[in-house]
């Protein structure tokens, strides 16, 4: 029995590495055929499933060599600049009206471009906010008032991404749009939101790691006749910053995911946002609206940008724990 | 000028705090101005082909508590590896991989569990939404189970060796007691978490607009359904995604707050 208990929990334990390992290989398998048509020009090419013409008649795809592909994609690049809302229409046309051989090739410019905007959006907004409640509840409020304000902020934490995605279309993004104009759906709108999201983790691990500076180190300094905002310049936030930092990270890495209440606000569309209040897509809207359609070489370029994904995610997450909330401790 | 410049960043701060609570505020009482007013007794009785939300509810509910059938036990004995036997590098790798593992992109998890359940069974599947959603919960398990076992006192464990017992009774009889609340809280909030999940079911379990309790087929998901809902034109289904979406607001926070009430208590 004893034994065999011990041998449970091991292999419980192993499958946390089987599993993540398994993800890792998993998507890599599935993104192969994507890996092998585009290469590492995936990531700079703006063009998301469009047809293209070979210019010699063998669509053999596998065998299609990296420089052919560079010498479309640049094709691409200058057709691109004449038209670009009417794009998908013209290539229906041209499908149609001759038989030259095409093939469809994907670019995970626009995607990529779109988590990162948002992602950077969100940091802005949240932050200086995340950074004043914590302060709020570590150093300001008394006890009773930052444990009710505590649980509340936790509580905004708790809400499913799916609500915020439904408010903040609904609710939040007319109010940005009519204070910012462009469109209701964009970067601006999905950032924001993306930043009231990730607002209460961050407060929440700032907090934590505010609570960690020693009152003795506090108590001298107010002895000194600082001030409450010299005493958290001076002390508190130079003892934590690590531990500040690390949280902020940590957030970064949650809001490149989040998929739900960014699907609602992004637009959902693949072109490159020429100004911030234009609408684009991100890895995971691309993922959760495509994937159901997709086949063949589109699914295979979908897994594509979920590998970029969370190899981008797993290095930010290992960054934050093992670099800044270690030292923290 | 030193005491200006505190009264400022005191001023802001208070401020920052009444903004956050601001959002909670505003969406709360957007759930319950708009899901109130298409709330009626009526959605627990039909399913949602004929306007109604029972189908959904059940479901995902039957999907999270599969999840939490496969999760929770892994997760606990995975923590306990960690915490009581695990010596050495070996623990502290799978503790940090499952760190990581709680903070990946949950519609990652969703495209994994397509490759390989989805792909292989010819289709979305209850099943594999339950996986997907268990993946999701693991980490969470195990994060709260090793660090509430790290709270039970030294002295416990040792009383319960010299008094013969083998080290399994010892965790069993002994050590998961004295750590039961803790635990429990845990595993509620990492119950709320997966239940308001939508992402992870996207491709995996789908959704449906039938009740059923066949695991092997598409599988009715409140949290999909929503999604469904909201995206159509008609402001009928958008009335019925926002009652569906103050009901799950309040199952997922009564269950949140709940945990939070249990451990309050025990304190």
């Amino acid at each position: 029995m004893e034994k065999i208990f011990q041998k449970l929990s091991l292999s419980s334990a192993s499958l946390v590495f089987v599993i993540l390992l398994g993800i890792f290989i998993t998507l890599f398998i599935a993104a192969k055929p994507a890996i092998d048509e585009f290469g590492f020009n995936f990531i700079i090419n703006p063009d998301w499933n469009k047809e293209v013409q070979v210019e010699n008649s063998s669509i053999d795809s596998t065998s299609t060599s990296i420089q052919e592909n560079d010498t479309l994609e640049d094709d691409e690049m200058i057709a691109d600049e004449d038209d670009m809302m009417l794009e998908d229409e013209d290539d229906m046309m041209m499908e149609d009206e001759d038989d030259i051989a095409t093939k469809t090739i994907y670019g995970g410019l626009v995607p990529i471009v779109g988590t990162l905007l948002t992602t950077i959006i969100a940091l802005i907004f949240a932050l200086p906010i995340a950074m004043g409640i914590a302060v709020f509840l570590a150093e300001i409020a008394p006890k009773n008032i930052s444990n009710i304000v505590g649980i509340a902020i936790e509580l905004l934490a708790a809400i499913p991404s799916i609500i915020f995605g439904m408010w903040g279309l609904y609710y939040f993004a007319p109010i940005i749009a009519d204070l910012f104009g462009g469109y209701q759906v964009s970067l601006l709108t999905a950032g924001l939101v993306l930043g009231v999201m990730i607002l209460p983790f961050m407060a929440a691990i700032t907090r934590d790691s505010m609570n960690t500076t020693p009152s003795v180190l506090k108590e001298s300094a107010y002895a000194l006749g600082a001030t409450k905002f010299e005493v958290i310049k001076d002390i508190i936030f130079p003892y934590s910053k690590v531990g500040i930092i690390g949280s902020i990270i940590l957030a970064l890495g949650r809001a490149l995911g989040e998929t739900m209440a960014v699907a609602f606000l992004i637009g959902s569309i693949f072109v490159l946002p020429q100004k911030i209040t234009d609408p684009t897509i991100s890895i995971p809207v691309a993922m959760a609206n495509n994937f159901g359609e997709a086949s063949g070489l589109g699914e295979s370029a979908l897994f594509y940008l979920a590998l970029i994904l969370f190899v981008i995610s797993f290095a930010i997450i290992s960054v934050a724990k093992f670099y800044f909330l270690k030292r923290a401790k | 000028m030193r005491l200006l410049v505190n009264k400022i960043f005191l001023a802001l701060s208070v401020f920052s705090a009444f903004i956050g609570l601001a959002f909670l505020a505003w969406i709360l009482i957007t759930l319950f101005i708009k899901g109130l007013g298409s709330f009626h007794f009526g959605l627990f009785l039909n399913d949602l082909i004929d306007g109604g939300l029972r189908n959904l509810i059940i479901g995902q509910f039957i999907l999270a508590g599969i999840a939490s059938a496969i999760g929770i036990p892994l997760g606990m004995a995975a923590g306990i590896y960690i915490q009581e036997y695990g010596q050495g590098k070996y623990a502290s790798i799978i503790r940090d991989l499952s760190d990581i593992m709680m903070s990946a992109p949950s519609i990652v998890i969703g495209a994994f569990v397509y490759a390989v359940v989805v792909v292989p069974t010819g289709g979305t599947s209850g099943f594999a939404g339950a996986i997907a959603l268990a993946i999701m919960m693991i980490p969470v398990v195990i994060n709260t189970t090793d660090n509430m076992l790290s709270l039970v006192p030294r002295e416990l464990r040792e009383a319960g060796i010299a008094l013969g017992a083998s080290k399994y009774k010892v965790i069993t009889d002994i050590v998961i007691k004295a750590a039961k609340v803790g635990i429990m809280t845990g595993v509620l909030l990492a119950f709320a978490r997966i239940i308001g999940e939508t992402a992870p079911l996207l491709f995996t379990s789908e959704t449906s607009n039938y009740f059923s309790l066949d695991l092997t087929e598409s599988f009715p998901s409140l949290t999909v359904s929503i999604y469904d809902l909201a995206n159509e034109p008609e402001e009928s289904s958008r009335d019925l995604a926002w009652a569906a979406s103050f009901i799950l607001t309040v199952l997922v926070l009564v269950i949140n707050l709940t945990g939070r009430f249990i451990t309050r208590n025990k304190d």
